[in-house]
Parts: C-alpha cells; sequence; structure tokens
C-alpha cells in the first residue's frame, strides 16, 4: 500500500500532477471523512423524507380539507422553491431564533449543528417529491384487488399490510430511486453552510494544496462512480423486485 | 434536481393509475403563494416584535432593499435563459447523437450525458468556474469571459445533459411503427427523424423541458456560493449592510423564497396542464 | 340463532340496493339450500352482480335481507370476517395477488386470516392445486399464468377458506374462448361434490348443465325463474323469451 502512496508521490514530482488525497495520510483522511459524511448525510435524508413522505400521503388521504390544503401547500412550497435558499431560511433564519445551549466548556453553541439543520432542510425538500410519490404509488394498486383480499377475510391492516404495500413498494421504486439519486447530489448544498462533506473537505484541500485542477476532475469523476454505482445498484434492485411475467 | 413523472411497467396496476391522474393531479391554487406570503409577513412581524424601537422597523428595511433584490433575480433571470438556450441547443445535439445510428457517436454521446447527468449542478458549477479561463485568446482579439458567464456555462452542462435524456426518451418513446411507415415510403434516415420523428416528439419534450427550466431558475442561487452578484449574493450583502440584525434573516430569506415561488408556480402548473392535455390525446 | 340444514343456506328477502340516484336492485328474493347450484343469467347492466356482491358485504344494501346460514348480512355490527370465512368469492378478473406465486396466493388467507399452520396450509394448498389441474405450476407467478389457469387459481384460493358457499361474479367473461372450458370443468366439479355454488353467468349451455334452479334478472327484479329444464324449454315471459332468443 505505502508503494501505492509513494508512486502518487513521485508521480507529484515528475509531472506536477498533485493528487495529495492520495499520497498525504492527512489529506487522505480529510477526504475519506468527507465521503463518509456524504453517504451519511444522504442516509439520514433518504430515512426522514421517506418517513415525511409516507406520513404526508396519509395526511392527503384526509377527510379534513385544510389536512389536505396544508399538505399541499407544503409540496409547493419545498418544489418551487431553491433547495439552497431553504437552507440558509432554516440554518440561518430558524436556527437564530432557537435558544443556545450551554457547552460543556462553559460557552454558547447553536441548538443544532450544521449537519442537523442540513439534514432537516433536505430531509424536507426531498420529503416534499416523496408525498407524491407514495400517495400515486398507494393510489396504483387497483381497488379490485384490494376487494378480492376482503372477501378472503383480510383485515383492513392485514390488506394494506400484505397486498397494498408490497404492490405500491414494487411501483414507486423507480421514482424513489431516481429521488434518491438526486438527493446524493443535492447534498454538495451543505457545503454551503460549511457541513464537512466531500465537496466541502475537497475545496479544503484545494485551498491548501493549490491543485484545483486535479481537485476538480476528482470531484467529477467520484460524484460520476458514486451516482454510478448507486444507480446500478438501484437497477439491480428493481429487477430484483419485479414481479415476473410483468412488464417488459 | 429532476423530477422524472412517475411511471410503472406493471401492467396489472396500469387502468388504476391512469383513472388516477384526473384525481391527484396536484391543485396548485394562488393561495400557495399566499401561504409563503403569510410566512413572510409572519417572520417579519415576529423578528418586529423582538428587535429594539432604536432599529429601522422590518418592513421599512425590507422595502427599502426590495428594488436591488429584483435586480438581482433579473439576473438570475438573465443566468437561466442563456443557460437554458445553451443547454438546450448542445443537449439536443447530444440526444441526436444518442440516437445516432453510427455506434461510436452513440456510445460517446451516452457517455458524456451520463457523465454530466451524475455530477450535482454544484460541483460542475465550481468545475466552470476554476477551469475556465478569465478570457479566450483568439488571436486578433481577448474575449473577457467574467464570472456570471462562467456560472452561466457551469449551469448549462447540467440542462445539456438532461436535455439531451429528454430528446433520447421522446424519440424513444415513439412506437416503432412510425420509423417503419416511413422507411416504407422511401424517406430517408435524416427526412425521418426530422419531418416524421422530431416533430411528434417536440409535444412530449416540452413538459420536462418546462420542469427542467424551473430545476434550473432554482438553481441559479447556486451561483452565489461562487460569488456571482445575483439575488442571493446581493441578500447577503443587504444583510450584512444591516449590520447583521439576526431579526432580518427570516423576512428576507422569506422575501427571496417568495419571488421564487411566483415565478416558478405558475411553470408548474402549466407543466402540469400540459402533461395532462397531451395525456389525453396520447 | 339456529341455522339447520333443512332451511336456506343463503336467503335473500326483497333486496334494494341503489348507487346515488340509480337503483340497481328493486326488490329481489331468492333461496339457495344447501348443495345447490344456481345460476343468475340476464342481460348486463341487470344487477345480477350487484346482487352477489351483496351476499358476501362487498356491497351494502338499502332495505331487505339477506343471510347466510341465518345471519344477517344487513347489519351494521355485521362481523365481516366471520360471514366472509363462510362466504368464498371468484372474481372476472381473477384478481390474484400478482407479487405472490399460485402457491402463495392460495395458502396467504388459511395463514394470515384462519391463523392455520404453516405446513399444514401449503399441504392443502399443494392439494387444491392439484385439484385444480395445476400441478407444476405452485411457484408460477399469476402474470406467467393464462387466464384460465389464472381462474383455476383463484377458484383454488377461494376453495382454501373451505367456505360453506362460492360465489361466481361471470368468472369465464374475460377468458380466452379456448380456456373457458377448463374453467367451467372445474367449477362443475365442483357443484358434483356437492359445494353450494351461485353463478352469474352468461354460459347458457354450462348453466343448463350444472345449474339447480335458473333466475332471470332484468331492470333489477327476478322476472322469471324456473328449473332449467323448464326456464329454457318453456319461458313464459316475453322479456326472458326475447333474451333467451338473443342469446341462443
Amino acid at each position: 500500500m505505502e508503494t501505492f502512496y509513494e508512486w502518487f508521490r513521485v508521480l507529484y514530482d515528475e509531472t506536477g500532477i498533485n493528487l495529495p488525497f492520495i499520497y498525504d495520510s492527512y489529506d487522505r483522511g480529510r477526504m475519506f471523512d468527507g465521503f463518509l459524511l456524504t453517504i451519511k448525510l444522504s442516509l439520514v435524508c433518504l430515512f426522514f423524507s421517506i418517513i415525511i413522505g409516507m406520513i404526508g400521503a396519509w395526511l392527503q388521504g384526509s377527510p379534513l380539507k385544510w389536512t389536505r390544503r396544508i399538505v399541499n401547500g407544503y409540496i409547493q412550497l419545498f418544489r418551487n422553491t431553491p433547495p439552497l435558499v431553504q437552507l440558509y431560511f432554516f440554518y440561518f433564519a430558524i436556527g437564530s431564533l432557537l435558544p443556545k445551549v450551554a457547552t460543556d466548556y462553559g460557552g454558547e453553541a447553536p441548538l443544532l449543528g450544521n449537519f442537523a439543520w442540513a439534514a432537516i432542510s433536505l430531509s424536507f425538500f426531498a420529503g416534499a417529491f416523496n408525498v407524491e410519490i407514495f400517495r400515486s404509488g398507494v393510489e396504483a394498486v387497483p381497488d379490485s384487488t384490494v376487494e378480492a383480499a376482503e372477501a378472503l377475510g383480510f383485515s383492513r391492516l392485514q390488506i394494506y399490510k400484505d397486498i397494498t404495500l408490497p404492490l405500491a413498494f414494487r411501483v414507486v421504486l423507480p421514482a424513489l430511486n431516481n429521488n434518491l439519486v438526486n438527493l446524493v447530489k443535492t447534498t454538495t448544498l451543505a457545503y454551503a453552510i460549511a457541513v464537512p462533506e466531500m465537496l466541502y473537505e475537497a475545496n479544503q484541500i484545494w485551498s491548501d494544496n493549490v491543485n484545483v485542477t486535479e481537485m476538480m476532475l476528482f470531484m467529477l469523476l467520484a460524484y460520476f462512480v458514486l451516482v454510478g454505482v448507486l444507480v446500478w445498484a438501484m437497477n439491480s434492485w428493481e429487477r430484483a423486485m419485479k414481479i415476473p411475467g410483468y412488464g417488459s | 434536481m429532476s423530477a422524472r413523472t412517475f411511471k410503472t411497467d406493471l401492467p396489472v396496476l396500469l387502468p388504476a393509475q391512469a383513472k388516477s391522474v384526473e384525481r391527484f393531479s396536484i391543485r396548485l391554487e394562488p393561495w400557495h403563494g399566499l401561504v409563503l406570503l403569510l410566512i413572510c409577513v409572519f417572520s417579519a412581524s415576529v423578528g418586529f416584535a423582538q428587535s429594539t424601537p432604536v432599529k429601522a422597523p422590518i418592513f421599512e428595511v425590507l422595502i427599502r432593499w426590495m428594488p436591488l433584490l429584483l435586480t438581482g433575480f433579473v439576473f438570475n433571470l438573465v443566468i437561466s435563459f442563456l443557460a437554458m438556450g445553451i443547454g438546450t441547443a448542445v443537449g439536443a445535439a447530444l440526444g441526436l447523437g444518442q440516437i445516432s445510428p453510427n455506434p461510436l457517436l452513440r456510445k460517446f454521446c451516452w457517455f458524456v450525458t451520463q457523465f454530466f447527468r451524475n455530477s450535482p449542478w454544484l460541483v460542475l458549477l465550481f468545475f466552470a468556474m476554476f477551469l475556465l479561463p478569465f478570457q479566450f485568446d483568439i488571436g486578433i482579439a481577448k474575449i473577457p469571459l467574467p464570472d456570471w458567464l462562467k456560472a452561466t456555462i457551469g449551469l448549462s452542462l447540467p440542462v445539456m445533459a438532461n436535455v439531451s435524456e429528454i430528446v433520447r426518451g421522446a424519440v424513444n418513446s415513439l412506437p416503432s411503427g412510425q420509423w417503419e411507415a416511413a422507411e416504407s415510403l422511401a424517406y430517408t434516415r435524416r427526412q425521418t427523424l426530422w419531418l416524421i420523428i422530431l416533430p411528434q416528439c417536440v409535444k412530449r419534450m416540452l413538459p420536462p423541458w418546462m420542469n427542467l427550466y424551473s430545476i434550473l431558475t432554482m438553481a441559479t442561487v447556486l451561483a452565489s456560493i461562487v460569488g456571482v452578484s445575483e439575488v442571493m449574493t446581493l441578500t447577503g450583502q443587504a444583510l450584512a449592510a444591516e449590520g447583521g440584525r439576526s431579526d432580518l434573516l427570516a423576512p428576507f430569506y422569506s422575501f427571496v423564497l417568495l419571488i421564487f415561488f411566483i415565478y416558478c408556480y405558475p411553470i408548474a402548473r402549466w407543466t402540469v396542464y400540459l402533461e395532462k392535455k397531451f395525456a389525453v390525446k396520447g | 340463532m339456529n341455522w339447520t340444514e333443512d332451511q336456506p343456506m343463503v336467503s335473500i328477502k326483497d333486496v334494494r340496493k341503489s348507487f346515488g340516484e340509480l337503483e340497481v336492485l328493486k326488490g329481489v328474493s331468492l333461496d339457495v339450500m344447501k348443495g345447490e347450484v344456481i345460476c343468475i343469467i340476464g342481460p348486463s347492466g341487470s344487477g345480477k352482480s350487484t346482487l352477489i356482491r351483496c351476499v358476501n358485504a362487498l356491497n351494502d344494501i338499502q332495505a331487505g335481507s339477506i343471510t347466510v346460514e341465518g345471519q344477517e348480512v344487513n347489519d351494521k355490527n355485521l362481523n365481516k370476517l366471520e360471514l366472509r370465512k363462510k362466504v368464498g368469492m371468484v372474481f372476472q378478473q381473477y384478481n390474484l395477488f400478482p407479487h405472490k406465486t399460485a402457491l402463495e396466493n392460495v395458502m396467504m388467507a388459511p395463514v394470515r386470516v384462519l391463523k392455520q399452520d404453516k405446513a399444514e396450509a401449503e399441504a392443502t394448498a399443494r392439494a387444491l392445486i392439484k385439484k385444480v389441474r395445476l400441478e407444476g405450476k405452485e411457484n408460477s407467478y399469476p402474470g406467467e399464468l393464462s387466464g384460465g389457469q389464472q381462474q383455476r387459481v383463484a377458484i383454488a384460493r377461494s376453495l382454501a377458506m373451505n367456505p360453506d358457499v362460492i360465489l361466481f361474479d361471470e368468472v369465464t367473461a374475460a377468458l380466452d374462448p379456448e380456456t373457458v372450458g377448463e374453467v367451467l370443468i372445474t367449477i362443475k366439479n365442483l357443484a358434483e361434490e356437492g359445494m353450494t355454488c351461485i353463478l352469474v353467468t352468461h354460459e347458457m349451455g354450462f348453466a343448463r348443465e350444472v345449474a339447480d334452479h335458473i333466475y332471470f334478472t332484468d331492470r333489477g327484479i327476478i322476472v322469471e325463474h324456473g328449473p332449467p329444464a323448464t326456464f329454457f324449454d318453456d319461458a313464459k315471459d316475453p322479456r326472458t323469451k326475447e333474451f333467451l332468443s338473443q342469446i341462443l
């Protein structure tokens, strides 16, 4: 492994192509942490956006007119405004309204850190898309299939759990995956409030090493591979979940 | 972010879905904008209640800065028009390349499309900002390349990739019978494409293209991160000029959200309308 | 209420049902004894499907009474689960669960609803699949089966609940002509084994062959009924005559 790292140090000396995130252990650590944080932020947002999507879809079926209107308002608001401004609004505007908490060192710290705000903001953003995805999935299950289960004596909960959800899930999977891919790309916005994710760490490295070109190309490649792997995994998952005999 | 229209390939689930189009299309109504306005007013009044009497009232401050912020927003729109124009032109060519009979060209265009589609917009923006020269030397003259133009080019890259996919998707969604019918009438491939296929595709491409434009418009604020003086940058400067009053944060950011909403919401509504209209006609 | 076998298993008395303004059933009465096979025929829109859907409470009724083994169906506090254990139903569109194999479709309700032991339910399910002559198709998904095969799985699925009476709602109407026969044979075998069956059908030849009693409905009322021989050869009502002349 060391010789591998050394090779890149030599590469730098010989050609000027500077890739410190490979040969320098400190930069390597930063880059790796950034990568992990991008993954972590994606997973946290994925989890909460799905929760938001499910609750929202459920609320949209509410008989109360105002409940439906509020959910619709939420969806339209978050879909038709820039996610970056949403992030600023959460982080600066709402963040400044929250009380501060005392730290162990006697100082004061905001109640929620920048990672938390990025997670909240992006979850609401992606959640707005998930609400409609989930609702369309549940609605896509034919009434007649539900009726057949009713005729067999299934209870409402059993029908939802055994019939509606598994079918709806397969229907929404492509849209959900599409949303997930977008979510991973959108985590780069957290850069704007200094969450040390991959792009932020890359920025740190190019500031220290003055190797913007190399870092920029690496970033393009890194996201290309990250998203590519994700898309590939999702597609295989979709294929595995496909019901035999349906679809092309 | 792209919101691909939701599709399923389970035929058993299709009828219910077709039926659901009418019932579940989002009802976009003007009061959605009102909600935003309310948040804006509400946060302003909350801030007002918190502020000490010495400071200027929040509405006054907001109104004082409004012309500047709106000018900034117009700049966002200019960037969005330019980026959409460049992205559409290059993207359309790339998309046609993706359906070219030449396998090498097809592979190449596919790869370029995927590469720029998978990259986050912000990364592509950085890419353009840092790697494009500040001026082009074309021998006789030097053409300067200001930051905002670089940002425009940076934003047009993902637009290009998405347009390419829209074109490819639309052409592929046409039944193959159209190609065969044209072929049997002795049209050349080029004639078939330009006279038969593409005219039919325009209808299918319009809604996703408008959706893309809306996403692009919202992405123009990313240019603030690289220092272009668009609405978000100006908002930050206005807030700084007011001495960093925290009670101004919510009203100012709400105001920015509001302008974008007022602009993007009708586009979204129109997109949904067109989608429905074209879906009915088939 | 104690029900004995000398009383009608299903008793329908003066049932009225409307969808909004439209009155679909205008006072329908009929009785079905245990082991009897009755066929309801009539022009489309005459309310025959609605009638049998009321028997297992998939549709509710506005007036009248339906009892199944003495249990009143037109009752707000009706235990639908108990009713549906007694009344099986087979649909025109099969309505199999597309994400489950044939075997799983058949054993799902016994396991989930009747809480049967899984191994026991599977053994029963396999026997039933054999009974409808689909050995070897246990692990096929509905999408991989022909219409006739799917319908036979649906019959097996209904039988797995061990019902006392089965409702057949135009079960051959959606099938290709060449697969109609195999489904009819299956139903005929059931009838011969003594299963109580209520069929809505357009297959006149079949109705004549298997039915103990034929009911002819038109515009929400029963116009004429009788044993097949008298009904088909000696119809009294002009509407029945006209219908039979068109269809035979």
